[in-house]
């Protein structure tokens, strides 16, 4: 069963007919393949008409769909082998952020990222994306590994937010951000970053440094989620949609500000709508983005890494 | 006694006469509600002689606390915000920056200078917590940036007096960017082998957390500072219960393992400079 979101309605409605269509037809053994035909043509042309101009609210509602692909449903499309590797040698493993080797077209890569749950049971068990101290402290553990072992390193940011709770206090959750930016910098392998769903402020921004950061067309980043900004600025929930436009926080927005290096297309209707298309284009994307970086010497990557950043920011002097 | 008893009902102070006295002799402690003498008051590092309150101060007490006889110079002292996103909520951006540069007198969240602290050269940026809730914009990641550079270039040890409410949402994804700049420059630092002292003041929470504050080699606070990555509210709605008394104190931070040292602000410059010769 498919998940609509409120502007795909008129798509919900016109897919409905043809299903309906569709079974009449079963039933009564008529022939209406031109009808039929002719109803996909008239859903795909309204399909391209509405996601070719999506408000950046829509944009953020589209990069929580429910049936989008999250980490580990990349993992498992783009990767040969993958093999998990746990916990952050501290105080336990974190289920919101995951990682690994895998292979890749014949290329070892260390993938790590935020993980999201399908229902209800499993959102509880990777706390619906949010990670606490420990989650950065594994994908840190894990990079440096990375480092050791030469192997390049790609992480996929989705996630609402580091988790504000009493324990991720105690442990540090500032502390444990802080040090994997800082840490980020001076990696001497590559370092891939992807928003492939919503990017919500520093606890994104923890496995988000990279020689090339990009955002799939629909997602968000930015310093906080348009509901929150709403709430502290107007003091109420109901103004999201114009703080996501205040915002300028899709990946268009951020890769003008060169704030990103550059937007991953999705299939259109979204990422949710094709998942072997969706992760198609994002392996090719990554093993092009690795053989540009391959080129570039450990200290080269490191300082034009640290120089994209120091350039960002608007002043008047 | 009819002296005493209010006759007239409704007789209301419009607030902007209400919220600060005007730079008397004397200073009332918001905590014990002492008064004391202003000059005692500031004689006392603007700590309460009654109950050790350490007064929200800005930069300006902060840099004549630490430098010798108030004596630095200060670093782009006249850089001001932009608005690169035309930012508007319930008002403009830009509308919301000139006013409180004309409140404050200061051009944003930050201040950096460098002079000599007990006679050693020493870089300073210190926030300014008046200026939009210390907020962390472009300014404030630049400025931090370029003392950093400064005290690359010229040797000097780097001190960073952090107390701010976070990122400014007004430069949503070009505040958010500021952390990482930040944390650059500090890794440059750090390769440069030149120490950085962390102060976290009260309070000092969000982005700032996650990035500077929390990237000392030595981090240190003063004495009840409410230090966080998320706020309390947040926290409290979160996990829908009360919180632990003096959670996110200064004092649970450092028994949970996050500074080295607690310092009382009359002693701030002391041992500082101790520390520093320590490791010179």
């Amino acid at each position: 069963m498919r998940t609509y979101l409120d502007f795909e309605k008129p798509i919900a409605d016109l897919e409905g007919r043809l299903d309906e269509m569709k079974r009449l037809a079963e039933t009564n053994k008529v022939d209406v393949s031109e009808a039929v035909e002719t109803l996909e043509k008239s859903i795909d042309r309204l399909r391209h008409e509405l996601f070719r101009n999506l408000t950046r609210w829509q944009r953020v509602q589209l990069s929580r769909h429910p049936d989008r692909p999250y980490t580990l449903d990349y993992i498992e499309r783009m990767c040969d082998q993958f093999i998990e590797l746990h916990g952050d040698r501290t105080v336990r493993d974190d289920p919101a952020m995951v990682g690994g080797f895998a292979e890749i077209d014949g290329q070892t890569i260390m993938i790590i990222g935020q993980q999201k749950g399908r229902n209800t049971k499993q959102r509880q068990h990777r706390n619906f994306g949010m990670p606490n101290p420990e989650g950065y402290r594994k994908a840190l553990r894990l990079m440096k590994m990375a480092e050791k072992f030469n192997k390049p390193i790609v992480t996929l940011i989705d996630t609402p937010g580091a988790f504000p709770g009493l324990e991720a206090e105690e442990r540090g959750q500032g502390e444990a951000i802080a040090r994997n930016l800082k840490e980020m910098f001076l990696l001497k392998v590559p370092v891939i970053c992807i928003v492939i769903g919503e990017g919500a402020s520093g606890g994104a921004l923890g496995i988000a440094i990279g020689d090339r950061v990009l955002m799939l067309e629909n997602t968000w980043y930015s310093v906080i989620s348009p509901e929150n900004c709403s709430t502290i600025l107007w003091r109420s929930w109901n103004y999201k949609e114009q703080a996501a436009e205040a915002m300028k926080l899709t990946a268009t927005d951020m890769t003008s500000f060169k704030l990103v290096d550059g937007i991953v297309d999705e299939p259109v209707g979204g990422a949710h709508y094709d998942h072997a298309e969706m992760a198609n284009i994002l392996k090719r994307t990554i093993l092009d983005t690795l053989t540009e970086l391959n080129a570039l010497s450990p200290e080269e990557r490191i300082d034009q890494r640290i120089d994209k950043f120091c350039a960002m920011g608007v002043v008047v002097e | 006694m009819s002296w005493f008893i209010r006759k007239d009902k409704g007789i209301q102070t419009p607030t902007e006469l209400k919220r600060e006295a005007p730079d008397g002799l004397w200073y009332q402690c918001p905590s014990c509600k002492q008064v004391m003498h202003t000059r005692e008051h500031k004689l006392n590092a603007y700590t309460c002689v009654h109950c050790n309150y350490h007064e929200k101060i800005g930069s300006d007490a902060y840099f004549s606390i630490l430098f010798d006889d108030n004596q630095f110079t200060e670093l782009d002292e006249k850089m001001m915000s932009a608005d690169p996103l035309s930012f508007t909520d319930t008002k403009k951006y830009p509308d919301r920056v000139r006013a409180t540069i004309g409140k404050t007198g200061l051009r944003d969240a930050v201040r950096t200078a460098h002079g000599p602290m007990e006679e050693t050269e020493i870089t300073i940026a210190c926030m300014d917590f008046n200026f939009i809730g210390g907020s962390m914009g472009s300014v404030v990641g630049e400025k931090i940036a370029r003392a950093i550079d400064y005290a690359i270039a010229n040797r000097t040890p780097f001190l960073m007096i952090s107390r701010s409410g976070g990122a400014r949402m007004m430069e949503a994804g070009f505040s958010l960017m500021q952390m990482a700049k930040t944390s650059a420059k500090l890794a440059r630092l750090s390769e440069a082998g030149l120490p950085y002292i962390s102060l976290l003041t009260d309070p000092t929470t969000g982005g700032v957390t996650a990035s500077y504050a929390m990237l000392g080699d030595f981090n240190i606070a003063e004495p009840g500072a409410l230090i966080g990555f998320a706020g309390p509210r947040v926290i409290r709605e979160t996990i829908g219960k009360d919180l632990p008394k003096g959670f996110q104190s200064a004092e649970f931070v450092l028994e949970h393992g996050f500074l080295d040292f607690i310092v009382d602000r009359k002693d701030l410059k002391d041992k500082v400079a101790c520390l520093l010769k320590l490791i010179k």
